[in-house]
């Protein structure tokens, strides 16, 4: 038996028979995590959680358990939010979550609520994704119908009320304090920290946010035990993940884990490139993480790996590209995705982003001048780190990485369109009728 | 005649109209924008899911709605407008019957997208953020919608279009307006956006039992681990040995 390289937890009743109801979930063993969980004490569940080493899969590996410990037990009322924001390019895992098996995170909420003590708990869902939306707000009237939900849960003494909240469009609300001014009613702009939600978050009050897929992770550490969990990955990263496979690859999609897998291996699960293609670039976890090549395929992914490698595990969404992709074009493409979402908050993000796209589009246009390489990274080093909260430090990582692999490609630029050099045809992954006008040309009158 | 005509770069940039009284909200609509503001600790948290209702009542953000969500919620009318311009799913001007989306970020752009893009808009004879004359279309250049393992992709009336060519994208703008009946390859059966907007205010339209459970790119690891026997419980197993 060859090897096992993938886990499959979270996924697992993914693609079965109305996998998002609550009865197939129930005869699954689903709802056994909340029983079970609500007959030890609250500070021996966020114990178990702690020990589990489970991190937070949005981004940031947070510790899950030290967030929810930071939270003032005393301090009444106080709330949980989950960040369903998912909007990071490339990211695609919490949203079929959502849809497939939605009583696994409603699950993962009465637990946690349990452990930190809380009774009102919110679900911010971007508001682009309808039918995950739909499954979200159905688990929820399922569950209050069952007594998961409301007052006095399965006769024990504890409450818990979960609003279900759609978005309404904005990346940045994927900021944790950010998507608390979006779900009090406000533009979706970062806060200063501190202080930092555990203190005041929510209307001002002590609120843990957590990503779904952290949430998600809850029951089945509770149902298999901190120690099993902990069994998984690596000494600091632990337990499974779903990894989300994109681009010009054979079989794209979800792949879930143990974090101590490597690039290599989901690459070869997934059939590696499509047919007489070759590998030449991937982000690891979105396209706020700088780009790795080819030649950094055994890379591990998790935290400690990805930093060793030069960039970050990010929300594991690896958008793999092969030869026929112009590395200016992605770039370009993402940056204007970076200025179109910067809140316009911070001055260097608001007008630095503005900036970098103006240089990234003469350069794909092959109108660059001399010097452009320089100065882009020039403007990238007045962006980077000088805002509040991450965004424009995505769009300064993407960059300055693209450069550093593919410098050539950038001043290829002060000449020749980007278009010409590697012509767009060849990335799409159907037939193109008029070879003669790309979308790009279009654009570009 | 000037040579120097304006063109902002804040296109959609332009406020509510409002000398434009047309509004369809009624008592029943205003119970419901109670009932929304009743779901939050403080009133000012169902402004974003009033604003979906208003959009679902009227067909835009209207000036009436304005008025109305500054009441019910405590901002000031200035502050509902300003919350209206950042979010990117809150249209000013009257929204089709149909709301298209087609990604270009960019997986999605190099993928496929740009060209799909293009052909929409020339079988539309419009441009992203404006709306075809009858009244059926409108079109939005969208960024990642979390869906790049079905890249390309298209949103119509925020439901799943995965794995699109133009031909394929063609085909279902045909068909919507021919008043047939179209199923997302990731969700319902496509009605309208204003029903959409509806279910995200937060008023179920007991849709959520249709279609599957996932696509089948969400699958490709389940399947594989199944194939080789690999379960959450033999990892463990397999590393106690």
């Amino acid at each position: 038996m060859s090897q096992q390289t993938l886990v499959p937890v979270l996924t697992a009743n993914w693609g079965q028979e109305q996998s998002w109801k609550l009865g197939p979930y129930q005869a699954q063993g689903g709802y056994e995590g909340l029983r079970l969980a609500l007959k030890r004490q609250p500070g021996d569940i966020m114990t178990e959680i702690k020990d589990a080493g489970l991190r937070g899969r949005g981004g940031a590996g947070f510790p899950t358990g030290m967030k929810w410990s930071f939270v003032p037990a005393e301090l009444s009322p106080k709330y949980l939010v989950v960040n369903g924001d998912e909007s990071e390019p490339g990211t695609c895992k919490d949203i079929p979550l959502l849809m497939a098996s939605p009583h696994t995170l409603i699950e993962g909420i009465i637990i946690a609520s349990y452990a930190i003590g809380v009774s009102r708990a919110f679900v911010y869902i971007r508001g682009e994704v309808l039918h995950p939306i739909r499954r979200v707000q159905q688990a929820v009237a399922e569950a209050y119908e069952a007594g998961y939900l409301g007052a006095d849960i399965l006769g024990s003494g504890f409450s818990l009320d979960i609003t279900v909240h759609a978005g309404a469009g904005a990346y940045i609300c994927g900021e944790e304090t950010a998507l608390l001014n979006s779900l009090e009613g406000r533009r979706g702009q970062p806060r200063l920290r501190p202080p930092f939600p555990a203190v005041a978050g929510l209307y001002a009050l002590p609120t843990v946010i957590n990503n779904v897929e952290s949430i998600a992770s809850v029951p089945g550490i509770i149902v298999r035990g901190g120690d099993w969990f902990a069994g998984m990955g690596t000494e600091k990263s632990k337990g499974h993940t779903i990894y989300s496979l994109s681009g010009h690859i054979k079989n794209p999609g979800q792949y879930e884990a143990p974090l101590s897998v490597t690039f290599r291996e989901l690459f070869d699960l997934a059939g590696g490139m499509r047919d007489g293609h070759r590998l030449k670039f991937f982000t690891p976890g979105g396209s706020s993480t700088p780009i790795l090549t080819a030649d950094q395929m055994d890379v591990t992914l998790d935290f400690e790996g990805l930093m060793a490698a030069g960039s970050q595990l990010g929300t594991k969404a690896m958008q793999i590209f092969d030869e026929t992709v112009s590395v200016v074009r992605t770039t370009l493409r993402w940056v204007e995705f970076y200025q179109h979402e910067s809140c316009g908050k911070c001055t260097p993000c608001r007008e630095g982003t503005w900036w970098l796209v103006q240089l990234l589009r003469r350069l794909e246009a092959g109108q660059g001048e001399e010097g452009d390489v320089d100065k882009l990274l020039s403007v990238v080093g007045t962006v980077n780190g000088q805002s509040f909260c991450p965004l424009a430090s995505g769009a300064a990582a993407c960059i300055t990485s693209a450069v550093t692999h593919f410098r050539d490609e950038f001043e290829i630029g002060y000449h020749t369109p980007a278009w010409e050099y590697l012509p767009y045809e060849a990335s799409a992954l159907f037939p193109v009728k008029t070879a003669t006008r790309s979308g790009e040309e279009a654009r570009h009158g | 005649m000037s040579h120097h005509e304006f063109e902002s770069d804040f296109r959609h940039s332009g406020t509510i109209d409002f000398t434009d009284r047309q509004s369809n909200i009624d008592e029943a609509t205003i119970a419901e924008m109670r009932q929304l503001v009743a779901r939050y600790p403080d009133p000012r948290s169902a402004l974003g899911p009033i604003l979906h209702l208003i959009q679902s009542v009227d067909g835009r953000v209207s000036a009436r709605g304005v008025e109305l969500a500054a009441e019910l919620t405590g901002a000031t009318q200035a502050q509902v407008v300003g919350f209206v311009t950042f979010y990117t799913m809150y249209h000013r001007r009257p929204a089709g019957k149909h709301h298209v989306g087609v990604c270009t970020t960019a997986l999605c752009a190099v993928m496929g997208g740009d060209l799909i893009l293009d052909q929409v808009e020339q079988k539309l004879g419009i441009k992203p953020g404006q709306t075809t004359p009858d009244g059926t279309f409108s079109l939005e250049r969208l960024e990642c919608n979390a869906a790049c393992d079905f890249a390309p992709v298209v949103m119509v009336n925020w439901e799943f279009m995965d794995n699109m060519t133009p031909d394929k994208a063609e085909q279902i703008l045909d068909e919507l307006a021919a008043g047939r009946s179209v199923q997302s390859t990731r969700g319902a059966t496509i009605t309208s956006w204003r029903e959409a907007e509806r279910v995200l205010a937060g008023f179920p339209d007991g849709r959520a039992d249709e279609g599957p459970s996932v696509g089948p790119a969400s699958l490709a690891g389940v399947n594989l681990a199944r194939e080789r026997g690999w379960t959450a419980d033999s990892l463990a197993e397999g590393s106690a040995q």
